[in-house]
């Protein structure tokens, strides 16, 4: 019966099914709803880091990414006030670092900014911190902005060696917080893992060495339509 | 009906703001059937000598005159809007937040790459006829109590155009998903 769809649950009162074991974000995307995500990323196991899927199960906040399906469960989901906390985060992500839109190759690709052209955020509404941080070009293959990193550890997650080891780690705690890789490991990048570290990465933390600004304006991800508009 | 008055200012922006109002291309002729405008680089208007309605703002404060400046529009005009990336969170001037003026302007006068040997003075611009660079670069509404934001870089002009007729005629602003970008 592993395939069947034999739980039963709704999303903003609309009766939806599920396979069991499946995450409220699986779930919902199985049945077409939109929940967003940015630390979230197919194939890897999820991590609840950033918390922009919080949806509402009996007025407590979960992370549908992490939160497996329970039969009759009532999800909120597309409510003003799970919006409006969505969007603080978002607007939190982006006075934390230095996210510079206009200068940033990312841009128009990236999903922090897309959330928050999903949202329409006009401007943040906490004060910009503009913290100090560097760009890390010593690698041969990818060049690290710290300034656009939101510490979603996919990179860490997604990117691995032949044994199964991570390539990217955490390095410091707290504020001081930032992804590192070892300079050796990074010399030894191959072709496909520098790419594949570069297309996990939901912002411009992580971009090609000698490439930029590939794709002509209009013609990027987000420039027509918002993040989630394909299901 | 009387015409609605706006003015325009230039902070610490690089004018695309501005040349991307000019960018509504003959709706300009419409617009100024509607409104007046006064203090502003595009009339060269360089002192209120009465209140306005609107005031567009380009670019943040990197100086002790764009602060100036902007508390005498805030004085003056009744609704303030920040227009582009630059107002709304600094922009690319703010990208010296987090490093000290005397090293940003020791990197433009003495080390950097183009005047290392031209300054053998070493002198750094220091005339009381000079505005002073603050110790970063704000964002207006962390300066005075900005009214609407509109992003982008530069905000697009048919955004720019929504935003004014909707303040104009009173009615919800429509910021369309393709014209509201961050760059």
């Amino acid at each position: 019966m592993a395939n069947s769809n034999n739980l039963s649950f709704s999303i903003d009162g609309v009766t939806c099914l599920a396979r069991e074991g499946s995450t409220i974000l699986d779930a919902a995307r199985k049945n077409g709803v939109f929940i967003p995500t940015l630390c979230n990323l197919e194939g890897i196991p999820p991590k609840g880091a950033c918390r922009v899927c919080s949806v509402k199960v009996n007025g407590k906040l979960l992370t549908a990414c992490t939160t497996r399906i329970a039969q009759g469960m009532e999800v909120e989901n597309d409510t003003p006030g799970l919006n409006n906390l969505r969007k603080a985060i978002v607007e939190m992500l982006f006075v934390e670092g230095n996210h510079l839109c206009p200068s940033c190759e990312k841009s128009g690709d990236c999903e922090l900014q897309a959330l928050a052209y999903r949202y329409t955020m006009t401007v943040p509404r906490y004060p910009y911190f503009y913290p100090k941080r560097a760009v890390d070009a010593s690698h041969p293959k990818i060049v690290k902005d710290h300034n656009r990193c939101i510490l979603c550890k996919r990179c860490v997650r997604a990117v691995k060696d032949e044994k199964g080891r991570s390539i990217f780690v955490f390095l410091n705690r707290g504020f001081e917080t930032k992804i590192y890789i070892d300079p050796e490991l990074a010399g030894k990048l191959t072709d496909e893992l520098a790419r594949k570290a570069v297309e996990v990465c939901p912002v411009g933390a992580i971009m090609p060495r000698g490439e930029g600004f590939k794709t002509p304006i209009g013609k990027r991800k987000y420039d027509k339509a918002p993040i989630g508009s394909d299901l | 009906m009387e015409k609605l008055v706006v003015a325009t200012a230039s902070l610490a922006g690089c004018f695309g703001c501005h040349m991307s109002l000019l960018d509504i291309d003959e709706r300009i002729l419409d617009l100024v059937e509607i409104v007046d405008f006064h203090k502003s680089p595009i009339n060269d208007i360089k002192e209120f000598t009465r209140d306005c309605d609107i005031g567009l703002i380009e670019g943040g404060c990197c100086l002790d005159e764009n602060v100036h400046v902007l508390k005498e529009f805030r004085k003056h005009c009744r609704i303030l809007v920040s227009l582009g990336e630059c107002a709304i969170m600094g922009g690319l001037p703010a990208m010296r937040n987090g490093i000290s003026v005397r090293e940003c302007l020791e990197e433009a006068y003495l080390n950097g790459p183009s005047v290392r040997n031209a300054n053998q003075a070493k002198i750094l611009p220091n005339d009381e006829e000079l505005p002073v660079l603050l110790n970063r670069v704000y964002p207006c509404h962390e300066v005075v109590k900005m009214d609407y934001f509109l992003p982008g870089c530069p905000p697009d002009a048919d955004l720019i155009w929504n935003a004014l007729t909707a303040i104009l005629e009173n009615r919800e602003m429509h910021l369309p998903y393709e014209l509201f970008k961050f760059d």
